[in-house]
């Protein structure tokens, strides 16, 4: 009797095991640079792969610049990327131009490459609201503070596209820490329920802020948790930008295809702090960690790749440098001159129609602010 | 003209919108197939179909963000909360996201949200169904709060509220949901955001209140005038913005103050009324404004609801007292 019981039982261990077992990385070049996946290679022109290594070596140099600035006190709030260039950036360019993205807030490169102008990206961080004022046709969305909220407001805009007819997708990008949240699953698990074409991406760059990701979960991945909702998930070498594109590019298919959504798990690394305001990885990260990572560097891997086909130089890339502190230069400038935030401005954006209190508010503030 | 319940006056309001604008989408849960649990959505799904008036997945702050998503593509979303008690599940998205989106987008993007849900005491629901939550989003820049009294206001209100391009929170309370019925008219009329409705005229005293506290006050001044006192009594309909001109109107016309709310007294909508009438009308005061509240509590268990919610006697109470000062 007792055997029989036990035979009927569920094999928990081997369930879960088998979830697992079915999440491997997705790797196309190797640290070396070299195509180990030759059937996984995306089909990107020369020009194309240019483009991208082109947007992540500025990136980089965004990044550092952006840094040294932050410290000179030209900029505000900052969430370095370094890193994550292959992660963002490969995503990205996987993207069209009517394309949604609702960032996170270290999220800032991909929708400066979607559109947003670099003074704006600028404006952002030093807190001012003209760096949200999104122009007209740029599809992108203020990069979300709250860890999550973005992942089922994007599963409206994906269901809104839909419901409107449109061949576009909504990406949004949390990090590991994200994949805690309620609003992480109520996304996926909205967006799969109603087949809205969601792209959902999670930078898991090991930590959220210190806490490590095996201590975020139970889950040997964050890729698997996509089961659970009955979604795609795939695992990525998040330090490779071509398998990153890959995958996006083959999510992207699926959901104007009207096969809903995917989600995206890039394995990756920030070499920097959390952000700019305090943040000390040397509390929580070691020197080997840091250096195994960098050893997996997207920028230095993907050159490799393109040097071996004959299609970029050194030459090729002083001139993207030379290219970014310039065109930093000139952003930091522009963001100089826009004239100062007001009390009375904010108030004006307040509502459509101000009501009464916030008109009488909007007297005294603009009497204090005109002296 | 019809004879309709507050309920069907909502529901009406949802029709004729849906009829004349075809961005307007319904959603929650148990809306579809089911017509709500209070049966708001009744019959809608059956004119508009799947795609425009349809069930969520069991998860409100999920429900928020679709809202906000769904806004970002043009549409006006009119979503349901099956009962505001359960409002702190989505609490970021309203009061963090949707209350948030004009400002922070430097008014690139809106929230032209609006948010029904059932709220207040009375009918003997479980814990977290009936809770008045109302100054809680009071609280929060960025949101209007609407609270209908009538069939009449309902409608008027909450085709309003659809229309608006920044996001509205539409309270309605259960106990009117079927309590009476009024004319309404049919098709399109609106009754503007902001606006207060004396719906009583009087002298002596000036009970200013809404929702269901407004059936309660008017009981009350019906008592109260067969003891010689003439009382108005003045509906706010929308907590936020304050309709304060007529307040302060009221009280110049009085001098004699009270204001009632079922909700608990703390950091209320009813002191921010008395501070308002302080700051703009002390003069014309001939006694100190009192207000009636609930008690500072969890809401009750149903047992104890009767004693624990305002009433017509504790307004007649408290009238007493200022009118008598």
């Amino acid at each position: 009797m007792a055997s029989k019981e036990q035979k009927a039982q569920f094999d928990v261990k081997t369930q879960l095991e088998n979830v697992t077992e079915q999440f491997k990385t997705l790797q196309v070049l190797n640290e070396e640079g070299e195509v180990v996946n030759e059937a996984a290679m995306p089909d990107l022109t020369d020009e194309q792969l240019q483009e991208l290594m082109r947007r992540m070596v500025y990136t980089r140099i965004l990044d550092q610049r952006s840094i040294s600035l932050n410290r000179q006190g030209r900029l505000g709030f900052y969430a370095p990327t370094a890193g994550q260039e292959a992660s963002q950036l490969a995503s990205q360019f996987a993207l069209e131009k009517e394309d949604f993205i609702l960032p996170g807030y270290r999220d800032v490169p991909q929708i400066i490459w979607h559109g947003l102008p670099l003074h704006q990206a600028f404006l952002f961080s030093r807190g001012h609201f003209q760096g949200n004022q999104i122009p007209e046709g740029v599809n992108v969305i203020s990069p979300q503070i709250i860890i999550g909220a973005q992942y089922i407001q994007a599963a409206g805009v994906a269901l809104g596209m839909k419901k409107n007819g449109k061949k576009t997708v909504a990406i949004t990008y949390t990090g590991d820490g994200g994949a805690s949240q309620g609003d992480f699953y109520e996304g996926i698990n909205f967006a799969g329920a109603f087949k809205a074409p969601a792209i959902f991406i999670v930078q898991n760059n090991r930590f959220a802020i210190s806490t490590p990701v095996e201590k975020q979960s139970a889950a040997k991945t964050i890729a698997q948790k996509a089961v659970a909702a009955g979604i795609p998930g795939i695992q990525v070498d998040g330090m490779d930008p071509l398998a990153v594109y890959k995958a996006v590019k083959d999510a992207r298919e699926r959901a104007v295809n009207g096969e809903g959504p995917t989600l995206i798990e890039t394995l990756t690394y920030r070499y920097g702090p959390h952000t700019m305001a305090g943040d000390d990885p040397t509390r929580y990260r070691t020197s080997e960690l840091d250096n195994e990572w960098e050893q997996k560097d997207p920028l230095v891997r993907f050159r490799k790749f393109l040097e071996k086909k004959g299609i970029w130089n050194e030459e090729m890339e002083t001139g993207v440098i030379e290219q970014a502190k310039e065109d930093i230069k000139e952003a930091i400038k522009k963001a100089d001159e826009t004239p100062k935030q007001k009390v009375t401005d904010l108030m004006d954006i307040m509502f459509e129609d101000m009501p009464n209190y916030l008109k009488e508010q909007y007297e005294i503030y603009r009497e204090k602010e005109s002296k | 003209m019809a004879q309709m319940t507050m309920i069907q006056a909502i529901t009406d309001a949802m029709r004729t919108e849906m009829r004349r604008d075809e961005k307007v989408l319904v959603f929650g849960e148990d809306v579809g197939v089911n017509g709500g649990v209070f049966r708001a959505t009744e019959g809608l799904q059956n004119e508009f179909g799947e795609e425009r008036i349809f069930d969520t997945p069991l998860a409100e702050s999920g429900i928020g963000g679709l809202a906000i998503g769904l806004g970002l593509q043009g549409f006006r979303p009119v979503m349901e909360l099956q009962f505001f008690g359960f409002v702190f599940e989505v609490m970021d998205s309203i009061a963090g996201q949707m209350a948030r989106m004009r400002y922070r987008s430097g008014g690139r993007y809106t929230s032209p949200v609006t948010i029904r849900s059932p709220f207040g005491g009375g009918v003997h629901t479980p814990e977290m169904h009936a809770d008045n939550l109302e100054g809680l989003m009071a609280q929060s820049p960025g949101l209007k709060v609407v609270i209908p009294s009538t069939p009449y206001d309902a409608k008027g209100l909450l085709i309003s509220a659809i229309r608006d391009n920044d996001p509205v929170i539409f309270l309605e309370h259960m106990k009117l949901y079927r309590s009476f019925r009024q004319e309404v008219p049919e098709g399109e009329y609106t009754i503007p955001i902001g606006k207060a409705d004396v719906k009583r005229e009087g002298s002596d005293l000036s009970i200013i209140t809404y929702g269901a506290m407004v059936h309660e006050s008017i009981k009350a001044a019906e008592e109260l005038e067969k003891e010689g006192y003439s009382v108005e009594v003045v509906d706010l309909r929308t907590i936020t913005p304050l309709d304060i001109d007529t307040i302060i109107a009221s009280v110049e016309k009085t001098g004699r103050v009270i204001v009632v709310q079922e909700a608990q007294r703390q950091a209320g909508i009813a002191a921010q009324v008395v501070a308002e009438i302080n700051e703009r009308a002390i003069l014309s005061l001939e006694a100190p404004v009192l207000r009636v509240a609930a008690a500072d509590t969890v809401f009750p268990f149903s047992q104890a609801e009767s004693v624990w919610l305002p009433n017509h006697k504790d307004i007649i109470e408290t009238a007493k007292k200022v009118l008598t000062f």
